[in-house]
């Protein structure tokens, strides 16, 4: 049985102005129809590092990063101020498509495109108005290798993506995601399909990229939350109940329910 | 009865329904082309009809069964996979797309009578355009669009969500991702939809009499100017097709060896039928392996 925990105790941290932040929240709310699936949440990403999300199902992370690239525009209603560069990027009239550019997102299903390993990364350039070849394949490998795929594909970039395993897809997704050049990647639950040794290599992906990106994941697994990241917040019922640096959530939670959580007592 | 018997029994009774399908489907296909087959020369397929006994070949009709057939395609389709990309992706869920979707099924639920009458009245009679391939085609695309709009529109939402969207998190557009990303994945499922209106184009007798009417005139294949009057591309000439030539040689055929023509024509027809079949499949599948590399 779930204890009743109340959620007006919450332990947030915030950042002093000389922490460079990627991306910051301002009482952001989603909701699904009557549906209020998001409380307040205050949250700020320092850049170049790896922020967690962590909590068990249907705790709104999902939901909650899925706002910050405005994926959810169609499906709820989110509002509230994302901060990105000093723009309120939650307003009606802000360009998404431009946003997700600078924003990517990798999913929790590895979803490459039917088409071969290069089109998957450069079908979105192009689009773009990339047209040269040179640029085009340049980026093809300068994002396989940021992805740590390009040994494994190098040899064949003109096969169908689908006939790579799930880890190799998954690390193809993000490649296809860094290939846009994206200031911010959001991580929905990358390796909740993958086995453990295509999870290794996606983390260790990850821990290089944070050098290049900020990095916001989403996981269930706290081993991995507490192996990659650099800050944690624990997601409760659509509150965000504890951020901290994720030595310190784990070591010493400052509340209960994040205490319950990370000891294993329910999720 | 244990499950293994209960298996066992629903097993066999699959297995006789299955063969029976398989077996009048064999048993009609034979049929045709037994009987039809041996009446069939280089000289009948090219020769022309005479109109008055219908005796003679059947090459004018068969030109324009195809060029029917592909006027037919080249207006329905586009329009097709317009309005099935709307239904699948854009159409929100109101009473106004119920609406639609309900016309579209009282649509291809017309008699292809009622169609032909239609066309006949409108085209035919109303604009002046006269008996024509034209006239023909339009109607048929009449009942061709619900059909291929439907298939469409399946087609397209079969494809995973997360294929949308990948498209979407990339900075796609929602255009961009529905033809550059979804429609590619569709094809397969759009290509069969092709093929079986195809068939029905193909096949189709009553909507054409009135539209396209029961009149081949002489056409002369040196001539491909659409423009011109006797050329077999000009859109404005009368056009018998296949189906309305085995129709007429059976009703009012005044040849002797009337039945044995129809035979023959029907055992072109299904061939025909067959071949497009066929064709459509290379080049879908020849299609799909170009946009997803795949083998």
């Amino acid at each position: 049985m779930l204890k009743d925990y109340s959620f007006d105790q919450t332990a947030v941290q915030t950042f002093d102005d000389h922490v460079a932040l990627a991306l910051k929240t301002e009482d952001l709310q989603v909701y699904y129809g009557n549906n209020h699936a998001m409380h307040d949440a205050n949250l700020a990403f320092p850049k170049n590092q790896i922020t967690a999300l962590i909590g068990a199902s249907g705790s709104g992370k999902s939901t909650y990063l899925r706002s910050l690239n405005r994926m959810n525009d169609t499906i709820a209603t989110v509002t509230g101020k994302i901060w990105y560069h000093g723009v309120d990027i939650n307003q009606p009239d802000v360009n998404i498509y431009e946003i997700r550019r600078h924003i990517g997102m990798v999913f929790q299903r590895p979803n490459p495109f039917a088409k071969s390993i290069r089109e998957n990364i450069i079908y979105a350039l192009r689009a773009t108005g990339i047209k040269d070849k040179k640029v085009l394949n340049q980026r093809v490998e300068q994002s396989l290798k940021g992805a740590a795929l390009w040994d494994e594909v190098k040899d064949t970039l003109d096969k169908s993506a689908l006939a790579l395993s799930g880890g190799q897809q998954q690390r193809l997704c993000i490649a296809r995601s860094i290939a846009m050049e994206p200031d911010v990647l959001l991580l929905d639950e990358p390796c909740s399909a993958l086995d453990p040794i295509s999870t290794v290599k996606v983390e260790e992906t990850l821990l290089e990229l944070q050098k290049k990106y900020t990095i916001i994941i989403v996981t269930h697994n706290m081993q991995q939350a507490a192996r990659i990241s650099s800050q944690c917040a624990f997601f409760h019922l659509g509150h965000v109940m504890e951020y901290a640096p994720t030595a310190t959530m784990f070591s010493t939670p400052k509340i209960q329910v994040t205490q319950d959580y990370v000891s294993g007592s329910f999720g | 009865m244990n499950a293994k018997r209960k298996d066992l029994l629903a097993t066999i009774i699959i297995d006789v329904i299955v063969a029976t399908v398989v077996g009048i489907l064999v048993f009609l296909l034979a049929y045709i082309l037994i009987s039809g087959l041996p009446h069939v020369s280089w000289s009948f397929l090219t020769g022309s009809a005479d109109s008055f006994s219908g005796a003679g070949g059947i090459g004018v009709q068969l030109f324009n069964s195809f060029y029917l057939l592909i006027l037919t395609m080249l207006i329905s389709i586009p329009i097709s996979l317009g309005a099935g990309i709307y239904l699948a992706e854009y159409a929100k869920d109101n009473w106004r797309t119920r609406l639609i979707r309900s016309a579209i099924e009282v649509l291809s639920s017309l008699p292809s009578v009622v169609v032909g009458l239609f066309g006949f009245l409108l085209f035919v009679v109303k604009f002046k355009i006269g008996f024509s391939v034209i006239s023909g085609a339009i109607a048929l695309t009449f009942f061709n669009l619900p059909l291929l709009t439907r298939n469409i529109e399946e087609s397209l939402s079969a494809v995973s969500r997360s294929q949308r969207e990948a498209g979407l998190s990339l900075g796609l557009s929602k255009w961009k991702t529905e033809i550059g990303i979804i429609l590619p994945v569709a094809l397969p499922g759009i290509v069969t939809g092709v093929v079986l209106s195809a068939g029905r184009v193909f096949g189709e007798a009553a909507a054409l009499i009135y539209t396209a009417g029961q009149s081949a005139p002489v056409t002369n294949f040196a001539d491909w100017n659409p423009m011109d009057a006797a050329s077999p591309l000009n859109p404005l000439r009368p056009a018998e097709t296949l189906a309305v030539h085995i129709w007429k040689v059976n009703t009012e055929g005044l040849a002797s060896n009337a039945a044995q023509l129809s035979a023959a024509a029907s055992a072109v027809l299904i061939i025909a039928v067959l071949l497009f079949n066929l064709f459509a499949r290379v080049l879908g599948n020849y299609l799909y392996r170009r946009v997803t590399a795949s083998k």
